[in-house]
């Protein structure tokens, strides 16, 4: 169901979900958190989308603002529930003029309470989250490097401004990356490793990211080439791990990578590239700081390079 | 050595188990076919199985590898809990083998070996074998002393081998040590794994978490503020085709000496120094060691035989009339105890274990309840409406919790009536979450023990089991009850005689 509230305030929205509940029954308990999204009307689809599938294994109540240019100064509202909101409860905000001075005053009524707050900026968003309005609030802020006009200084930027709490989905996107290396280092642990390298866009924030994690916990240098066998390599395409007698080796092709390491057959792991989805559901499962992300964000992207 | 790329506070990182192959014996049974073959599909699914994974069946069936994995995948697709996807598909299906052989068949070990041998070095299995004994008890000893034979137990140095087996776990404790002994002779104990699989269950998992976890509860729960414990587990269906299993076994040894007593002792143990599985399953052990059986059995025992009739709009057999059940048969279909627990926290506060087919519905669940407290402030007209205040933890189905306690009906009156706080696992989390066997088989890869019962504990059970068996089998008092009720009526006189009564689950 999508119940209209056009010209609106925040106070009429929260009295009317609490009308939906005591009615209908169709705003279930047991939400755990409230996850905001600061967007533009372009990207509000899309996010609720992957926000509704991702309530599923988060139940949240979904707080979507959708700033517009529109000169004009005003408030409308919807809310989603039941079959339009997947387990969720979603209300969008669209708003306009000086509605828009004030972010925090016009979710505050809406959010549940005593609950964790995410943030997800599923588009362009400041490169200094913490001291953003909706930021500033949240537990958890998500932003996404490789959605910017320009990922890596944004990411740079990220580093410099970095508050617990901050979370970026181009660290998320490689988690099935590193899972899958950590695995495969684990049957050459006696062997001495003396480089990396990681084959991977250099205009991309996951490879850099990569490249990072390694090089930190390796402590031997790793590169980042962005070509293979003369193609130029659009985001990750792989890794090789040299040993002092032999390399490992991960080769992504589509779906499915290639494995090779010393003394043992070559082997295949299914390795998809993830999806906002499963990177949001990825990020609502760790609430507190990220002390890893922390520390490769500030020593490979500032101190490394 | 440690792996420089794994730290404990990348919690993001998946543990991702080594490489290895799962053998996996009665791989036509039910259980493989519903539970065990679609949990391995789910790990892959969820990338948590190693490239080189290999899955060899072994069974008495003219199989090619090619017609095997034609079974496997029937078996995905029907019971899978995750979606089907062909790439995951031939990611598993590329290791899959068949060999084809009966326990006995020494010939067959040899080819099993050669399977094996040929994973090494194929698919970089690495030498680590798990054997997954999914067969009745009377099978192990032949397929363990040909797992020797064969050498196929013999893991040389950086290998692992290690064994599953499932409960029964004996049906007293003299088979209990004799299974254990012929296990044991060839696998040390370490490498064993005992699956109860309520243990893989998040529910039961949760019972660690809510008591350890929260100040809220822990300080209560003892016998001061908890009056007694009723550990329920009940189903609505009869043996169904179990008949040649269940008639001889019994209720109280089906379930309440594996399932029902893990729950307690997760309840009633004492706070744990550590999460680790030694110092976990000490308290456990320790606490089943304090158990004690009530002086007089015949005041604190109940037993019954469900009878035939209707259930719920539809014809049901009584026990007896049951395809393979003799009709002179004394197996008990219900059974109920008051059991004690021997320490301080404890002292004055029993636990009620009741567990049945055909019952009212299907649900397991640990209910504590409360003591009254003392009412200077409120009449006994005014609290009429109010019973004892209980924390409920459902195991299954709706798992959750649920509170329930006192509150004021709005009116000129002071009444107070019982209110009920609820939290329900499917609204807070997920609507997935990993089925038990997922967990359990993930664990068994890895090596992690914690939720894994040591032979101890088999054994502790079972002298608290025995006892009662040996004194209904002195007498004859099985008593019929109708089905889709809620057990016999010594159950509720049982109840009584303490001045308290069963819940309603």
């Amino acid at each position: 169901m999508i119940v209209s509230l056009p010209q609106t305030t925040t106070a009429l929205i929260s009295r009317k979900l609490q009308e939906l509940r005591d009615s209908g029954g169709v705003v279930a308990l047991g939400r755990v958190l409230s996850l905001v999204i600061e967007t533009d009307d372009a990207h509000l689809e899309s996010a609720v989308d992957v926000a509704n599938k991702a309530s599923r294994l988060h139940p949240s109540r979904i707080l979507v603002i959708s700033k517009s240019d529109d000169q004009s100064s005003r408030l409308d509202a919807e809310i989603r529930v039941g079959g339009d909101a997947g387990a969720s409860e979603v209300v969008v905000l669209r708003a306009s003029g000086e509605v828009l001075s004030n972010l925090e005053s016009l979710i505050s009524g809406l959010l549940l309470s005593d609950a964790p707050i995410v943030a997800w900026w599923p588009a362009s968003s400041s490169a200094n989250p913490a001291q953003s309005e909706i930021g500033a609030i949240a537990d958890r802020r998500i932003t996404d490097s490789a959605a910017q006009s320009e990922p890596i200084s944004f990411l740079k930027a990220l580093a410099k401004n970095y508050e617990p709490g901050d979370g970026d989905m181009a660290w998320t996107r490689i988690t099935l990356w590193r899972s899958q290396i950590a695995a495969a280092l684990e049957s050459h642990l006696e062997r001495r490793i003396v480089r990396g390298l990681v084959i991977g866009s250099k205009n991309s924030p996951s490879a850099l990211l990569l490249q990072a994690w390694l090089a930190s916990k390796l402590d031997v240098s790793v590169e980042l080439e962005d070509k293979w066998n003369e193609d130029v390599v659009l985001g990750i395409r792989g890794v090789r791990i040299s040993f002092e007698d032999g390399e490992l080796q991960i080769l992504r092709d589509g779906d499915v990578a290639r494995l090779s390491q010393p003394g043992l057959p070559e082997s295949t792991v299914f390795l998809p590239a993830r999806t906002d989805l499963d990177c949001l559901v990825e990020d609502m499962r760790f609430l507190g700081e990220d002390t890893e992300y922390a520390q490769i964000l500030k020593r490979g992207l500032i101190d490394g390079n | 050595m440690k792996n420089p790329l794994r730290q404990a506070s990348d919690r993001r990182l998946q543990r991702i188990a080594s490489p290895s192959s799962l053998i996996l014996f009665g791989v036509t049974g039910d259980l493989a076919r519903k539970k065990l073959l679609p949990a391995i599909y789910d790990l892959t699914n969820r990338g948590l199985l190693p490239p080189s994974f290999s899955l060899v069946g072994f069974a008495r069936r003219p199989w090619s590898n090619e017609q095997f994995r034609e079974v496997v995948k029937d078996s995905v697709k029907s019971f899978s809990r995750t979606s089907w996807s062909e790439k995951v598909w031939e990611q598993l299906a590329g290791g899959i083998r068949f060999v084809e052989g009966s326990h006995d068949d020494s010939n067959a070990f040899d080819a099993l070996k050669q399977e094996l041998d040929a994973l090494d070095k194929e698919r970089g299995t690495s030498g680590n074998h798990i054997f997954y004994l999914s067969i009745p008890p009377r099978d192990f000893p032949v397929v363990v002393s040909e797992l020797d034979r064969s050498g196929l137990a013999k893991a040389s140095n950086g290998q692992f081998r290690r064994v599953v087996i499932e409960k029964p776990f004996g049906s007293d404790l003299r088979s209990a040590k004799a299974l254990n002994e012929v296990v044991a002779k060839i696998f040390p104990e370490d490498s064993i794994f005992r699956i109860d699989h309520y243990l893989g269950k998040e529910t039961v998992q949760n019972i660690l978490a809510l008591r350890f976890a929260n100040e809220l509860f822990e300080p209560i729960w003892n016998s001061n503020h908890i009056d007694h414990v009723q550990i329920t587990m009940s189903e609505d269906i009869g043996i169904g085709g179990r008949a040649g299993y269940y008639d001889g076994i019994g209720a109280a040894r089906d379930v309440i000496q594996n399932h029902l007593l893990q729950l307690l002792s997760l309840t009633a143990m004492e706070r744990p120094s550590s999460f680790d599985s030694s110092s976990l399953r000490r308290e456990k052990e320790t606490v089943l060691a304090a158990v004690q059986l009530p002086k007089n059995l015949s005041d604190h025992l109940a037993r019954g035989q469900y009878l035939g009739g209707w259930q719920g709009g539809e014809e049901v057999l009584g026990y007896l009339d049951e395809e393979g059940i003799p009709t002179t048969s004394k197996t008990e279909t219900f059974a109920a105890l008051r059991l004690d627990i021997n320490n301080k926290r404890w002292k004055g506060t029993p636990f009620y274990l009741r567990a049945g087919k055909r019952l009212g519905r299907r649900v397991t669940e640990i209910a504590l309840v409360f003591r009254r407290p003392l009412h200077q402030l409120f009449g006994s007209d005014e609290t009429a409406q109010l019973g004892q205040n209980a924390l409920v933890i459902r195991v299954q189905p709706n798992e959750g919790v649920t509170i329930r306690f006192g509150s004021k009906v709005p009116g000129p009156s002071m009444q107070v009536r019982d209110v009920t706080m609820d939290f329900a696992y499917g609204h807070a989390f997920t609507e997935d979450s990993p089925e038990a066997y997922e967990r359990l088989i993930l664990d068994v890869l890895l090596g992690e023990p914690p939720l894994f019962p040591r032979q101890r504990e088999v054994e502790l059970s079972w002298k608290i089991l025995d006892p009662i068996v040996e004194y209904w089998r002195s007498s004859n008092d099985c008593e019929g009850y109708l089905p889709g009720s809620w057990g016999p009526k010594s159950a509720d006189e049982m109840m009584k005689r303490d001045s308290r009564v069963w819940r309603r689950p």
